[in-house]
């Protein structure tokens, strides 16, 4: 029997709200270290030289190749075992976080590999060392291709963030896992966190559809010449100036 | 195609410069390799400060290679580049030639300004962030400064009312001109120009060569590949002619253009000015 005084009841209950922030936090944090760890695995995964090219393919490999429940698993119950003891947050964060990396070391490796050769070569030619032609030239014209699949992949990270509830992380499925226990309603409870993950990935899709409206505006204005070039120009002037200082 | 005054020139001497010009660029035994391919075979090259070579030759004579191992684009694979007298791209350790690391190398290449046949705006600036952005970011300029000393450039390059366009906004030979004002702002020794018209519509190769003539009068060092035999002859005090990864030839403008001595060099120079 379905009780909607139950689900209406749990809709905005502060546990499961703050389990939902935790979810989102736990999200967010994996996320940076996914494009962190993807980034750096992109670049070596780009070099000349084999030694550097191999450890990155081994990670991506590794990670793609299993599943993140079984990392999850490995990480926090088994890592132990050879004397590396991660807390709950810190393994789910690395968990998460190491997958999601080999996934993103794929998507930015297609991004930089779009930018054409000859920027790369300008920018040297004017004295730019490597690092800062990336930064500089590269990345910011890789992140209008990069961002799509970046953001389709921070929609499935938020959902596949659920899995930290195995290892106990009191993230929002947890909670939800836990308040059943003592309830006994359990289609109403998982429906709300169900509702929640709903919230947030629709909330996400939102600010993912406006970042690319803008990463695209401030390269197709240089087509189309619209009233919102003044604003990008301003924007990528007040980058240049950061990057001076 | 002979003029009669060309004869008239010393055949002997193939390039009379000023000795007292102190040598900017310095190439000795350039070779180059892409794979089993050899496309430079030991290239010797001198510029003194304020001369214009330009370098011809047919397509894969190894002219742009040649052209990019002056700045460690293309490393060289034997030979050494000095730079205003002092080795570029490698240093002697212990009577050893070394590889340089690459912000060692990155500090050289400021010396020498490149443009592009394609270009090479960064596309997601504008016109003026282009040509301060290499100041600001490698000279460490502050942004107002460089913003003054862009639109001065933007200025002589003649580009002063695209200072905010972006380079698609732009035509190829405005893009071309942005490139050369960004060369420029680095305030480097020497230019190298890789076909910097060869990417164009006919109607925008003059605005370019017009730019770079004015450059050459105002004392600017310049090693130039170009298909441009008539802006060659103009502007050039020496033209080089090269073929299989050597230089063949080389002499005045108009001893080269008007009597080469070198069969190679007549029939490519019958080629092109026949077809233009």
């Amino acid at each position: 029997m379905w009780d909607w005084g139950t689900f209406l009841h749990y809709i905005h209950s502060p546990y499961l709200l703050t389990g939902a922030a935790i979810s989102l936090a736990i999200s967010i944090g994996a996320m940076a270290v996914g494009i962190a760890l993807g980034t750096v695995a992109a670049l070596m995964r780009m070099s000349h030289r084999s030694w550097v090219r191999q450890p990155a393919s081994l990670y991506v490999w590794l990670f793609r190749g299993t599943p993140v429940l079984v990392q999850l698993i490995i990480i926090y119950t088994g890592l132990p075992q050879i004397g590396i003891s991660l807390g709950v947050v810190a393994s789910a964060l690395v968990g998460l976080g190491m997958n999601e990396g080999a996934y993103l070391a794929e998507i930015i490796r297609a991004g930089v590999a779009s930018v054409p050769k000859g920027q790369f070569e300008a920018a040297r030619a004017i004295g730019m060392t490597w690092p800062k032609t990336m930064r500089v030239v590269v990345f910011p014209q890789a992140a209008r291709i990069i961002l799509p699949p970046l953001g389709n992949s921070f929609n499935g990270l938020m959902k596949t963030s659920s899995l930290a509830s195995v290892i106990s992380m009191e993230e929002l499925l947890r909670r939800a896992e836990l308040l059943v226990q003592v309830k006994f309603k359990v289609l109403e409870l998982f429906c709300v966190a169900a509702l929640y993950y709903l919230v947030l990935t629709t909330l996400w899709g939102f600010i993912q559809q406006w970042l690319e409206t803008r990463a695209s505006r401030s390269v197709s204005s240089q087509s189309s010449g619209g009233p919102s070039r003044s604003a990008s120009i301003a924007l990528d002037k007040a980058a240049l100036s950061r990057d001076a200082s | 195609m002979m003029r009669p005054e060309s004869t008239q020139m010393p055949v002997s001497q193939p390039s009379p410069r000023p000795v007292s010009r102190p040598v900017v660029i310095e190439a000795r035994g350039i070779e180059k390799s892409f794979g089993t391919l050899r496309v430079l075979r030991g290239v010797d090259l001198t510029v003194h400060r304020g001369e214009v070579v330009v370098i011809i030759g047919p397509s894969g004579s190894g002219k742009s290679t040649f052209l990019r191992t002056l700045n460690y684009l293309d490393a060289p694979n034997a030979g050494r580049v000095y730079i205003n007298g002092a080795p570029f791209g490698f240093a002697m350790r212990g009577g050893k030639a070394e590889a340089l690391t690459d912000s060692a190398l990155s500090m050289q290449r400021r010396q020498i300004g490149m443009v592009f046949q394609q270009f090479n705006l960064f596309g997601h600036m504008s016109a003026l962030d282009n040509v301060r952005c290499g100041p600001m970011q490698v000279l460490g300029r502050k942004p107002a400064a460089a913003m003054a000393d862009a639109s001065k450039l933007l200025a002589l390059v003649g580009l002063s009312d695209k200072e905010a366009s972006y380079p698609a906004e732009l035509s190829g030979g405005q893009q071309q001109r942005v490139a050369i004002a960004r060369a420029l702002a680095m305030e480097p020794s020497a230019m190298l120009f890789d076909e910097p018209t060869s990417a164009l519509d006919p109607e925008m190769v003059g605005e370019v060569l017009s730019v770079m003539l004015n450059l050459a009068a105002k004392g600017m060092t310049m090693v130039i590949v170009t298909h441009e035999i008539q802006f060659a002859r103009k502007a050039a005090d020496r033209i080089l002619f090269m073929e299989d990864g050597l230089i063949v030839e080389e002499g005045r403008p108009a001893e080269m253009v008007d009597s080469p001595k070198h069969e190679r060099t007549r029939r490519f120079l019958n080629m092109v000015i026949g077809a233009a």
